[in-house]
């Protein structure tokens, strides 16, 4: 198991260093000079040169990827371009509003969706199987932006029940408060493709030949369900949640563009339409970064819970 | 690469009685999947219509009053008193610019207008139109029509470029095995480490210029990622079995080996994933046009309706959103299980 681990994380390595140059090239080579960007509309020459020299751009291409390397390692990326606030502020105060919508969102839509599935794994070819699963389809094909328009037309604007917008100071308030909507939202949009996916998991058990021995020697049909099948099915479940979270992080972005969530997801968006560099930059590798995290641990958490599995 | 309908249109010689026309007849067998692959068919020929002028070819006239309501029967039964939305206050049938202010310009903006376009601004307009009006008083059906010709193309081009790239690579790594595959592995784990739709906005930010080829770019260059893994898995096993080794024996060479005998082989699996591909991107590219990273302003796409349905809402005026979403749910609800039938249909052992 260690020699596992370490040979995972040294994985990380060549993959970091891929991401970083891709990340510097799309931005050193096809994002061209930054001074011009942040010159204003009327560049001077002198001026030109002093952003240049600040930020390194006349420097040769290798220093200049040395220097990204070193803000890598050291989590300081400078500030950023458009509001002068350091990125690594941006960040400690970003990262709370997103996990405040983020976590109960999956948890509620995690739980919904295992026991919708579990419901139409049961009763799989049946009417109400067929019924949500073409459900399923025709809801995963109605945009995101629609579900975030009509909810929080009808919900907040039309009926009053939720803030339209907003976010507090204290936690309870913006949970219970400001949060509120979002989640619902989050998991209205998430449930479809999540039974759906999570239904082809039970199915996967149902048919395996264990569930057959629980069956053939009188297990009552709750018992093997909930005991049997949900057990293993909720293994890939966990992983598949886990593994979602690093996207989900940034993927938020709409959620907290509408309901004007200080996220890092808005900040993504805002730093987009800006060209504000540093952000983006600090955002895909730090993601990136999460994400290499987050999979090494979702596995070794399938080895844990389930000893079949084997790590190659 | 060739589109799944063209494709599938060669299918039901009956010179080749192989693999396609296999899946052909069990896809005509599956009542689903064909209605939708009907109605896929009828979206494409819509979007070459309209590509053509032939319909919609007018869809930025001005034909009725701002916000015109929809209404199936006319002008009658919408009397100018109730032009309003239903549920809106401000009377939504009068134009923005409506102020009590004269513009000094109006005679020449008309002038000029009416030698543009051919279309006269004192023409009448229509106080409702079928399906509605926008904020110009063009018709929402046109505009969604012309929208589905942009968010169609770059669906299908840009899928055709990722799984182009997909299947390219995928079909290398599997093949040559070695440092080779090292290499593209290198590049897959580097490309899947950064989430999706974070990559798309990173190279949106860097490229900063919007327009259909530039989407088209964004989504081709970093969708590949699925269909090389697939189809490197597919290489990897077919490089191995006695038909390859047959074709290495008579002489045939690398490149003949790999797309002359293999491919053949592996195609459905591409197929599959270029219709799945051509779904994913419809939606991302309603989501860019959406944000203002998408195709320019000049174009209609879903996603630049969506985003004027935002506002209008808030009016009450639902008509706009409803025609967009309308569209992109039928051809992607469509699009979708068109895509399990064909799955089904190539790969019967799934089942």
């Amino acid at each position: 198991m260690p020699a596992y681990i370490t040979r995972r994380v040294l994985q990380f390595v060549p993959t970091l260093l891929g991401v970083m140059l891709l990340v510097f090239g799309l931005f050193s080579w096809i994002g061209g000079d930054p001074a011009y960007l942040l010159v204003g509309k009327i560049p001077n020459p002198e001026q030109i040169e002093n952003i240049r020299r600040q930020l390194g751009v006349d420097q040769p291409y290798y220093v200049q990827f040395w220097i990204f390397v070193k803000q890598v390692a050291s989590g300081d990326f400078g500030a950023s371009w458009a509001t002068n606030e350091r990125v690594s502020a941006i960040f400690a105060t970003r990262l709370g509003p997103s996990l405040i919508v983020l976590l109960p969102m999956l948890a509620v839509s995690t739980l919904l969706a295992m026991a919708a599935a579990m419901l139409v794994a049961h009763v799989r070819g049946s009417l109400t199987d067929r019924t949500i699963m073409i459900g399923c389809t025709v809801g995963q094909s109605i945009s995101i932006l629609v579900y975030i328009l009509v909810l929080q037309y009808v919900l907040a604007y039309r009926l009053g029940w939720f803030p339209v917008q907003g976010w507090g100071n204290g936690l309870a308030e913006n949970l219970l408060r400001y949060s509120a909507l979002p989640i619902i939202v989050g998991v209205v949009v998430s449930l479809a493709p999540d039974i759906r996916l999570y239904r082809s998991f039970f199915l996967e058990e149902i048919n395996q030949d264990y569930i057959r021995t629980a069956r053939a020697k009188g297990m009552s049909e709750t018992r093997v369900m909930w005991v049997h099948v949900l057990r293993n099915a909720a293994i890939p479940i966990v992983t598949n949640v886990m593994i979602q979270l690093p996207g989900l992080l940034a993927g938020a972005f709409l959620i907290e563009r509408f309901f004007s969530i200080p996220g890092i997801g808005r900040e993504v968006i805002l730093a987009v339409e800006r060209s504000d560099f540093p952000v983006i930059k600090a955002v895909t590798v730090y993601v990136a970064i999460a994400t290499m995290i987050i999979n090494l641990l979702a596995d070794l958490l399938y080895k844990a819970v389930d000893p079949r599995v084997e790590l190659k | 690469m060739s589109t799944g309908a063209t494709t599938l249109s060669g299918a039901p010689y009956p010179a080749s009685p192989g693999l396609w026309a296999l899946a052909w007849k069990r896809l005509c067998r599956d009542r689903v999947g064909l209605a939708s692959f009907a109605i896929v068919l009828l979206y494409l020929a819509l979007m070459a219509a309209s590509a053509a002028g032939l319909v919609a070819g007018d869809w930025s006239r001005e034909a009725g009053v701002s916000y015109a309501p929809p209404s199936f029967l006319g002008p009658g039964s919408a009397p100018s008193a109730e032009r309003a939305a239903p549920g809106s206050e401000a009377a939504a049938g009068a134009p923005p610019e409506d102020l009590g202010i004269v513009d000094p310009l109006a005679a020449e903006l008309a002038e000029i207008r009416k030698e543009l376009t051919g279309v006269s601004v004192s023409e009448s307009r229509a106080p409702t139109l079928a399906f509605g009006g926008d904020k110009w008083g063009r018709d929402v059906l046109k505009k969604a029509i012309k929208g589905t010709e942009t968010s169609v193309l770059v669906g299908i081009v840009a899928a055709a470029l990722a799984v182009f790239l997909g299947a390219l690579f995928g079909a290398l790594a599997g093949y040559y095995g070695g440092p080779v595959d090292d290499v593209f592995n290198w590049i897959y784990s580097v490309f899947t480490s950064i989430p999706y739709l974070l990559l798309v906005l990173a190279i949106a930010a860097v490229l900063n210029q919007k327009g259909t080829a530039t989407v088209i770019l964004i989504l081709g260059l970093t969708g590949w990622t699925g269909t090389f893994r697939l189809v490197r898995a597919e290489y990897m096993k077919h490089k191995v079995r006695e038909y390859v080794l047959a074709a290495d024996a008579i002489g045939a060479s690398n490149a003949q080996r790999m797309f002359g005998h293999i491919f053949p082989n592996v195609s459905h699996v591409v197929l599959v994933q270029l219709s799945l591909h051509v779904v994913l991107f419809i939606k991302s590219e309603v989501i860019l046009s959406f944000l203002g990273f998408g195709v320019g302003v000049d174009t209609v796409s879903w996603g630049s309706m969506l985003n004027e349905a935002q506002s209008e809402l808030l009016l009450g005026q639902w008509w706009q959103l409803v025609a967009a979403t309308v569209a992109m749910a039928v051809l992607v609800t469509a699009f979708s299980l068109f895509t399990d039938a064909l799955r089904d249909a190539l790969d019967p052992r799934l089942n």
